[in-house]
């Protein structure tokens, strides 16, 4: 890498958001690939003296592993770009849009992308209306099964899959827990699939979609951070044309919602082979359990290499 | 890729059965928190080692490694623990009321370790341990890996009540279950914080006597005592029903990972060679320091300092929690490093805990402390590791949890809520009612 216009890069990781550990993992995968690419890496958990060392040691890219808030919801990302400090990953602002998951859905489906309806409701918005009558809205509108989960946030917290109508009260309260707004959307039955999206210059394509397959039959946190307790497929076992589908479906969120560089687009594909948009990530997992990597490794690519080129894509965008 | 996917883990159907369990858990994620400076950390049961003068252990130390050239310390060593650091141990000991030999300790790394052994050499699959109601969450996990089952025996104010015990007792046995032993904390209980009275002391070790049960008394926290000492051991008064575990973690620095059992003549015997199997020998640069330490620092002048410290850290709490949060109730405890907090019926202290990581506190959910799923309207706050101030930082911030995580379920159960809502003021101690 030595004629690289990367040298130097700040990995940002941990934060004090709730999906700090998965954060703090991310990042030490993407130390290990970089400085195996023969990359100087500085691993900073951000506080306090964060701003005055990237403007002191000016990086040639800062790499934010940061997931939750201020890793994924744009603040950090419009701190780097005042700073002027090119970074790895969407702007700011697209960062904010795909990071609310009704925004996201909404942008998905104007650009022609099937998603779960839904609905988004605000702690207020019971505390106004009356949870009774609220609830008993949602059943009729959205009929069990249904998903709950925080309208940000990642790694599957705060999320339930509600079978019958009375656990919803609590399944609302677990995820306003986590976040002032939530959504409860239609179960789609199908094959869970993630499909990543990378863009190391010649424009934004999908890796292989990775089907999952958890052995408790729900993606929860346990089921995403302890090994072995997921099966995996890549590809997915899915139908050509269901593999071309998640694959168009997989970029055009990516283009929709403005993102750059890499993203993960979460889908459930129906007995039709439909896909359906489920959220999209910024900042997908890179620990040792998660989709992307596996995906970059069935399709051929080096992690440190891919890496290495995504930091220089960073440089060179931000020129 | 194969026809049968990837599984992340190729050995993941290949784990012991008692490993089910050990795995990375959303609770686990958010205590992850808890390191950084914004947050208050009141759940960690860490002691404050900075109060301890650097001297007094770089002192030790250095005598240590003048002896020649510390080649002693820097060995390998007996599986029993150095001679002189079992005769400072039953000086220890004696403060407690403990008279025995020196040769019927075990040394251990920390008395996590003795637990550990003394559950291997008794707990068979599918054997009962008793344990008070909420017990210490470390021993859980040992009683896990090793397959027991744990019952809980309800615990009050005064630790844990003789009559549940013999209940306890006879609805297990009335099972055919086998009882391995009583496991408990008598001084100023993890979490609890409750002590034990001498009279039930008394009362529990005739009940095991009678009962042909073992007592396994774990005492790490015995020695920091804020007003007046506990009541003395148990072991004080049974030479043969009793083993008891205790440590340097708490007076002294856990770092040394130095502990210990005093156990009967032939479990002792079991308790090296299974020390031997396990580690072959505990730490022995740990010992020797200590050992110097004890020989030339003010060891009982440092123990009485961190009484002070800590008396004044769980004052600043329950000024707190009285200010704050008037309508819980606590524990008040007289030593160690917890109050038990138990929250209105609604509330659930697991689910929580994320919104406690929003606003920059942490502390421990009760179930962590039952084997049964119990707890979940308890929660252990730590008042050793912050200062005074932080505590009522974080004291001041769980009222904002609490009340945040009351008004939402009074959105949802509003009526249910109102009704069932327990108000109890004051800083009076309410025994934590955990049976």
């Amino acid at each position: 890498m030595t004629d690289s216009a990367v040298e130097k890069v700040t990995v940002l990781a941990g934060g004090i958001s709730h999906e700090r550990d998965v954060s703090l993992r991310s990042g030490r995968r993407v130390v290990d690939s970089l400085v195996a690419n023969g990359i100087e890496v500085d691993l900073r958990d951000p506080d306090a003296s964060l701003l005055g060392h990237l403007t002191a040691t000016r990086p040639d890219v800062v790499w934010p592993a940061l997931h939750g808030a201020s890793g994924e919801d744009g603040a950090l990302r419009g701190l780097l770009e005042a700073l002027d400090i090119p970074f790895v990953g969407s702007s700011a602002a697209a960062a904010r849009l795909a990071w609310d998951k009704p925004t996201a859905k909404e942008l998905a489906h104007r650009a022609g992308v099937r998603t779960p309806r839904g609905i988004t409701l605000s702690h207020d918005a019971f505390r106004e209306l009356g949870a009774a009558g609220v609830l008993a809205a949602i059943a009729d509108e959205h009929p069990v099964p249904v998903v709950v989960k925080p309208a940000r946030g990642g790694s599957a917290q705060g999320v339930t899959v509600v079978e019958s109508v009375d656990q919803l009260p609590r399944a609302m309260v677990d995820a306003y827990t986590y976040c002032d707004d939530v959504i409860v959307e239609q179960k789609i039955t199908g094959t869970e699939v993630a499909v990543g999206v990378i863009d190391t210059g010649d424009g934004p394509s999908a890796l292989p979609a990775v089907e999952i397959v958890p052995r408790s039959g729900f993606y929860g946190f346990e089921a995403r951070y302890n090994a072995g307790e997921t099966t995996f497929f890549t590809p997915a076992r899915l139908g050509a044309g269901a593999q071309e589908a998640v694959a168009e479906t997989a970029v055009t969120v990516h283009r929709a919602l403005g993102l750059r560089h890499l993203s993960r687009v979460d889908l459930i594909v129906d007995a039709a082979g439909t896909p359906w948009f489920l959220e999209v990530n910024v900042l997908p997992g890179l620990t040792e359990t998660s989709l992307v990597p596996m995906a970059l490794d069935a399709a051929g690519f080096e992690l440190g290499m891919v890496y290495a080129a995504l930091a220089e894509k960073a440089v060179r965008d931000h020129r | 890729m194969t026809d049968k996917g990837t599984n992340l883990d190729p050995w993941y159907d290949s784990y012991a059965d008692r490993t089910a369990g050990l795995s990375a858990s959303e609770v686990r994620a958010l205590f992850a928190v808890a390191s950084r400076p914004e947050v208050v950390s009141l759940a960690g049961g860490m002691p404050f080692v900075s109060a301890l003068p650097r001297e007094l252990v770089t002192g030790a130390i250095d005598r240590v490694m003048s002896q020649d050239g510390g080649a002693m310390a820097l060995q390998y060593g007996s599986g029993q623990g150095t001679p002189a650091i079992r005769e400072h141990i039953m000086q220890i000991m004696a403060m407690e009321g403990i008279r025995g030999s020196a040769d019927d300790v075990v040394v251990t790394t920390g008395s996590q370790q003795a637990l550990d052994l003394v559950t291997r050499l008794f707990v068979n699959p599918g054997d009962v341990v008793l344990a008070e109601s909420p017990s210490y969450v470390g021993a859980l996990g040992v009683f896990k890996a090793y397959q027991a089952d744990v019952a809980h025996v309800a615990t009050d104010g005064e630790g844990l009540v003789p009559e549940a015990l013999r209940e306890t007792i006879a609805a297990v046995r009335s099972q055919g279950r086998t009882i391995k032993f009583l496991y408990t904390i008598p001084n100023f209980h993890n979490p609890a914080g409750v002590t034990l009275t001498w009279a039930r002391r008394l009362e529990i070790l005739e009940i095991c006597r009678d009962a042909g049960i073992l007592v396994l008394e774990d005492n790490p926290y015995g020695l920091l005592y804020f007003d007046q000492p506990a009541p003395q051991a148990m072991r004080s008064v049974d030479d043969e029903g009793v083993i008891y575990l205790g440590s340097f973690s708490k007076t002294l620095a856990p770092g040394f990972r130095v502990g210990w059992a005093l156990a009967p003549h032939a479990i002792r015997e079991k308790l090296i060679l299974a020390n031997e199997s396990a580690t072959l020998s505990p730490n022995s640069f740990g010992q020797f320091v200590i050992t110097e330490y004890l020989d030339q620092a003010d060891w009982r002048g440092q123990i009485e300092s961190f009484r002070g410290l800590y008396r004044e850290r769980r004052d600043a709490m329950l000024s707190a929690l009285g200010e704050y949060l008037p309508s819980l109730s606590w524990t008040v405890p007289d030593g160690g490093f917890f109050v038990w907090v138990t929250l209105p019926d609604e509330l659930d202290s697991k689910a929580m805990l994320p919104r406690a990581v929003k606003e920059l506190v942490a502390y421990t959910p009760g179930t962590a402390f039952f084997a049964d799923g119990g707890g979940r309207q308890n929660i252990r706050l730590s008042f050793c590791y912050p200062t005074s101030e932080s505590i009522r930082t974080g004291v001041a911030r769980l009222a904002t949890v609490v009340n945040g995580e009351l008004d939402l379920l009074s959105t949802f159960q509003g009526a249910r809520l109102g009704s069932s809502r327990s108000v109890r003021t004051g800083v009076s101690m309410p025994p934590p009612n955990l049976s």
